[in-house]
């Protein structure tokens, strides 16, 4: 089928069956903004952020969630657009306490990238600070802030379409709803698995990274492109660094996660500067455990298995390895095993 | 009001004791194969305990395979769910604006006194709890109540003593021995002209199929599947010019002509019987009065679109409406004019009930299916329109209990017939309302056309003894208001759109000089924050700042620029919300603002209200 034309600002754009007119405007390089869209997940049109004008309709309507047609004639940034714009922006930003001065999303919220893009102020109609939100703080890798929610409910497409955990949905009704997982309970009492999809899902300060609390804004921090250590998947993550030390991890948009990680991968990591993390060999000796240099332990081992197998019989010994080293790694181990010390016993902790 | 419930509810520890959890496997075993079971099993695993705890939640999510989080996620949508314990009666006092005009405040001060109650909490004994509703469809007698299943009206403080002492004394009506929920639809003055919905209403008894089909019932449904192809049926609901009655006003005929071509099936029908816009009583009296008329227009709109299966979305507080409806869909079944092959034809249609959960977004057609399916009530966007995809993505005809019903007449008497009934806009007769402060609030099928004046005169009694006409908010709580000027408008769809109004529902709150303009604002606001489902940002946020600063202004608070505020916030209403809820949100307040601004003013200016009936600052 030949591409579709329409009208977007006055040029015309072509386009394919299937297209949003924001796939459109955003394939030629015209940003609509966006909060409640979410990479690949179903568009619910519910923000209103992404609202356009088009000619003939008796609204606006939502560029995520509106399918270009032909000779569609769209306008992005009309005054009727930017007016209903602006009252959406106040009205999400007196929702709750946005005051972005102690806030971690500060430089990195979308909702206030919005409201600077619109030059919006916090509004005079705004909640007073002392409304009772919810505020949870009681696991260790979580934390979630109701006073920050938008209700864009990005966290719960992430969790049920990302993650398929679905661990979370949308309850309540009207200004009431807010993100429910199971009766209402905190994560830890939920189907939560703490892969925290929906931390990376959302827009705003509504969903923190526990640790990464206080310890440093956006700006100050490197990002180091990595791969998880834990299984075999070989998950990107982007390990964000401040001062030499590790703050948080996030998951790449690359291949193959795309994002995505689990609770192990993205808050798994403090063994990285753990004071109880081994640093040398540990040799054992009347029962109690001495510092060794690498040369001496392995001579040490070396010599046991060789004592071992010469006695008792290479069937005695077995190799266990690792899913957090290479496979590289574990290919050598089970080549040591094997053909120097003789057994067939090899077995890897991923089958645990 | 705050703009979240606060923290997280209490994580249980107790588990459901074995006899409990036996009746509820019963109920999901019933239910397993039921398409979109949640809502069905939720309302009858609510009756085991009067509420449904989280323990219960957990196994129902087990025993349908559904995420946890979706049951209560679903629950907490709907007003009439609860998960924590609930007295052994509910009392739903109605605060929406019919009732508000006739001193709903008032009454339920009263109800508070009496039952020592603020509104949410349980007495001591376990007997009440009190809750605050949406219009619950009952206005002819506003100020209203309803005690779980049954309606009590015309509230006075001395009633609802007695009403309440009655119930403690364990003198608890039975709703199925009742005649009807509110009033005898007989005693009302009725319309000489020849009626086509309402002809059996009162006259034949609703709970035998027998007195239906001796008035010729059933005769429509076997003319078209014996003698017309689909076709002709669709044909003759154009012909007829048949518009949707429940409040679009979209052409009935119309909207089965897309249907019925379709070659995906299978294809439903639902019964739009949902009545959740404030003011608007008149399907309770069909399903109440003539429940075969409207399964008898299901049928046949089935027939024409070629659907063989029909849902009934009934308002949950309809228990009367429901009982008498499934009553005669039992009668219908058994003799075989429903079910399968009728009339020896090849045509099949069932038709099951569907009960809402208190909740008016969920009268909207998307949102409706939404319900059907299980789910929270948000709309969808459209297109797609559910005539073409609805109920599980299948082609879905939702029309109206009376535009159902006008459907065996249409096939009976011919379309042209129906066409030379009514004004050329809108052909037909339609039910309308007269509620308000007139003297004999009641319903009256007349042709399409009547006036204000003479709904109000001849239909209302006439206004109170020494009051004058004000204002009249027309066709429910989302249409503007007119005022004395329009009252000799022809009530259409076309001609009351032009004098700033609407036909909508047909219902005509009527409000006299003693009404202040913002506090029927204000219960206006109330009800839409209350009914908001949330989706779209400009409706869940702002019908909250809608109703926060009206009630701002009605108290004397307010500023000039609030008034430049809540314009601004309509207009947003209006253009970008998700739905026609959102988008209507703020049309009262614009055409109060047209035509009552000196008055909303000098709240602001002069702190004074000119009606005299604000209580912070009388004149
Ligand atoms: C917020 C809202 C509430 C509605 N409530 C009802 C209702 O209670 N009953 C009804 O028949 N239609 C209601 N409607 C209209 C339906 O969406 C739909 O247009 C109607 O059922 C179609 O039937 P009809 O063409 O026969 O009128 C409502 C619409 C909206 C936007
Ligand atoms: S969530 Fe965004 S807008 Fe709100 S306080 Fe934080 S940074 Fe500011
Ligand atoms: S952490 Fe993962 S499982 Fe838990 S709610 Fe978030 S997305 Fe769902
Ligand atoms: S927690 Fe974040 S992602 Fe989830 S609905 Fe709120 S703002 Fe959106
Ligand atoms: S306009 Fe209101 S009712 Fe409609 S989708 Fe938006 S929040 Fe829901
Ligand atoms: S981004 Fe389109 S409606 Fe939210």
């Amino acid at each position: 089928m030949p591409p579709s034309i329409l009208t977007i600002n006055g040029a015309t754009h072509s386009f394919e069956a299937g297209q949003t007119i924001l796939d459109v405007a955003l394939g030629s390089g015209i940003t609509v903004p966006t909060l409640c869209n979410y990479k690949d997940t179903t568009p619910t049109g519910a923000c209103r952020v992404c609202v356009v004008e088009v000619e003939g309709a008796r609204t606006l309507l939502p560029a995520c969630a509106t399918q270009a047609a032909p000779g569609m004639v769209v306008q992005t940034e009309s005054p009727r657009v930017v007016e209903a714009r602006k009252m959406v922006i106040e009205l999400l930003l007196a929702s709750g306490n946005h005051n972005c001065l102690v806030c971690e999303a500060n430089g990195e919220c979308e909702l206030q990238s919005l409201a600077y893009r619109y030059q919006v102020t916090t509004p005079d109609f705004a909640n007073p600070p002392d409304t009772p939100y919810y505020y949870e703080d009681d696991n260790h890798m979580l934390v979630r802030d109701f006073s920050k929610c938008v209700m864009c409910g990005r966290c719960v497409r992430a969790c049920n379409e990302w993650q398929v955990n679905q661990a979370i949905a949308i309850g309540y009704r009207g200004a009431h709803n807010k993100i429910v997982a199971r009766g209402d309970f905190p994560y830890v009492n939920s189907d939560c698995v703490f892969c925290g999809e929906c931390l990376q899902a959302c827009p705003v300060g509504a969903i923190l990274d526990k640790h990464a609390i206080g310890q440093g804004r956006p700006w100050e921090r490197r990002l180091v492109r990595t791969t998880c250590p834990y299984c075999g998947v070989g998950c990107q993550v982007d390990v964000h660094v401040k001062d030499g030390r590790m703050v948080k991890v996030t998951g790449a948009d690359a291949i193959p996660n795309l994002g995505k990680l689990c609770a192990k991968g993205r808050f798994g990591w403090h063994f990285v500067d753990h004071p109880d993390r081994l640093k040398t060999p540990l040799i054992k000796e009347n029962g109690a455990f001495r510092e060794a240099g690498w040369d001496e332990a392995l001579d040490l081992v070396a010599s046991r298995l060789k004592d071992i197998r010469d006695k008792e019989g290479p069937e005695k010994i077995g190799g266990w390895c690792s899913a957090r080293v290479t496979n590289e790694e574990n290919y050598l181990m089970q080549k040591l095993m094997r053909a120097v010390i003789g057994t067939n016993h090899v077995d890897h902790c991923a089958r645990l | 009001m705050t703009t979240n419930p606060g923290p997280c509810a209490i994580v249980p520890t107790d588990n459901l004791k074995p006899e409990v959890l036996d009746r509820l496997e019963a109920i999901i075993a019933g239910r397993r194969a039921t398409p979109g079971n949640l809502l069905p099993v939720l309302h009858e695993a609510q009756e085991i305990m009067g509420y449904v705890p989280a323990p219960m939640q957990a196994a129902i999510a087990a025993g349908l395979n559904l995420p946890g989080s979706d049951i209560f996620g679903t629950m907490s949508f709907y007003s009439m769910f609860a998960w924590k314990p609930r007295g052994k009666y509910i009392v739903r006092m109605c605060q929406s604006p019919p009732c508000h005009v006739n001193g709903a405040e008032n009454m339920l001060q009263a109800l508070q006194a009496e039952l020592g109650l603020a509104v949410g909490q349980t007495t001591a004994d376990g007997l009440f709890t009190l809750e605050l509703s949406a219009c619950l469809g009952i206005c002819e007698v506003a100020p209203a109540m309803q005690i779980n299943e049954v309606v009590h009206g015309n509230l006075t403080r001395e009633k609802i003593g007695q009403i309440i002492a009655d119930y403690r004394a364990g003198k608890a009506p039975d709703f199925r021995q009742l005649p009807y929920s509110t009033k005898d639809y007989r005693h009302y003055k009725h319309c000489p002209a020849e009626p086509v919905l309402m002809d059996n209403v009162g006259l034949i008894d609703p709970m035998e199929i027998q007195a239906y089909l001796d008035r010729g019932g059933y005769g429509a449904l076997k003319k078209a599947l014996t003698t017309m192809t689909p076709e002709a049926v669709v044909e003759e609901v154009k012909t007829s010019g048949l518009r949707g009655r429940g409040g679009a006003g979209f052409p009935a005929g119309l909207k089965w002509s897309f249907t019925r071509p379709l070659t995906v099936t299978p294809k439903y029908i639902v019964c739009n019987a949902d009545e959740g816009e404030p003011g608007t009583i008149k399907d309770r009296y069909l399903m109440e009065g003539d429940p075969h008329k409207v399964l008898e227009g299901m049928a046949i709109a089935g027939y024409a679109v070629g659907a063989s299966r029909g849902f009934i979305y009934c308002r949950g507080e309809y228990y009367l409406s429901q009982h008498r409806l499934q009553h005669a869909i039992n009668q219908a079944t058994a003799q075989g004019f429903l079910g399968e092959k009728l009339f020896g034809t090849d045509f099949s249609f069932n038709v099951e009930i569907r009960s809402g959960g208190g909740c008016y977004i969920c009268g909207e057609e998307t949102a409706l299916i939404e319900s059907v399916e299980g789910k929270r009530g948000y709309p969808r966007l459209k297109p797609p329109f559910p005539g073409v995809s609805g109920l599980w993505g299948r082609p879905t005809v939702v029309n109206n209990v009376e535009t159902l019903s006008s459907v065996p007449a249409i096939i009976n008497r011919g379309g042209a017939w129906y066409k030379s009934l009514g004004t050329p806009d809108t052909s037909g007769t339609k039910i309308y309302q007269v509620i308000g402060h007139v003297q004999t609030p009641q319903i009256v099928e007349a042709p399409v056309g009547l006036t204000l004046r003479e709904l109000i005169d001849t239909y209302g009694g006439g206004l109170r003894p020494g009051r004058s006409f004000k204002m009249c908010q027309t066709g429910g709580a989302s249409a503007g208001l007119v005022t004395a000027e329009s009252l000799d408008v022809p009530m259409d769809f076309g001609s009351l759109a032009e004098a700033g109004g609407a036909l909508g529902s047909g219902t005509m709150l009527v409000m006299d000089e003693s009404t202040c303009v913002l506090d029927f604002l204000r219960a206006v606001a109330v009800f839409f924050a209350h009914e908001s489902c949330g989706q779209c940002t400009p409706c869940r946020e702002g019908t909250l700042r809608l109703l926060q600063t009206i009630t701002r202004i009605y108290q004397g608070r307010g500023k000039m620029e609030d008034l430049a505020f809540l314009e601004r916030l309509a207009a947003t209403l209006q253009d970008a919300s998700y739905c026609p809820l959102g988008q209507s949100a703020g049309v009262p307040l614009m055409s109060a603002l047209k035509h009552f601004r000196p008055e909303i003013e000098a709240h602001i200016q002069e702190k004074k209200c000119r009606a005299g009936a604000c209580q912070a600052h009388p004149s």
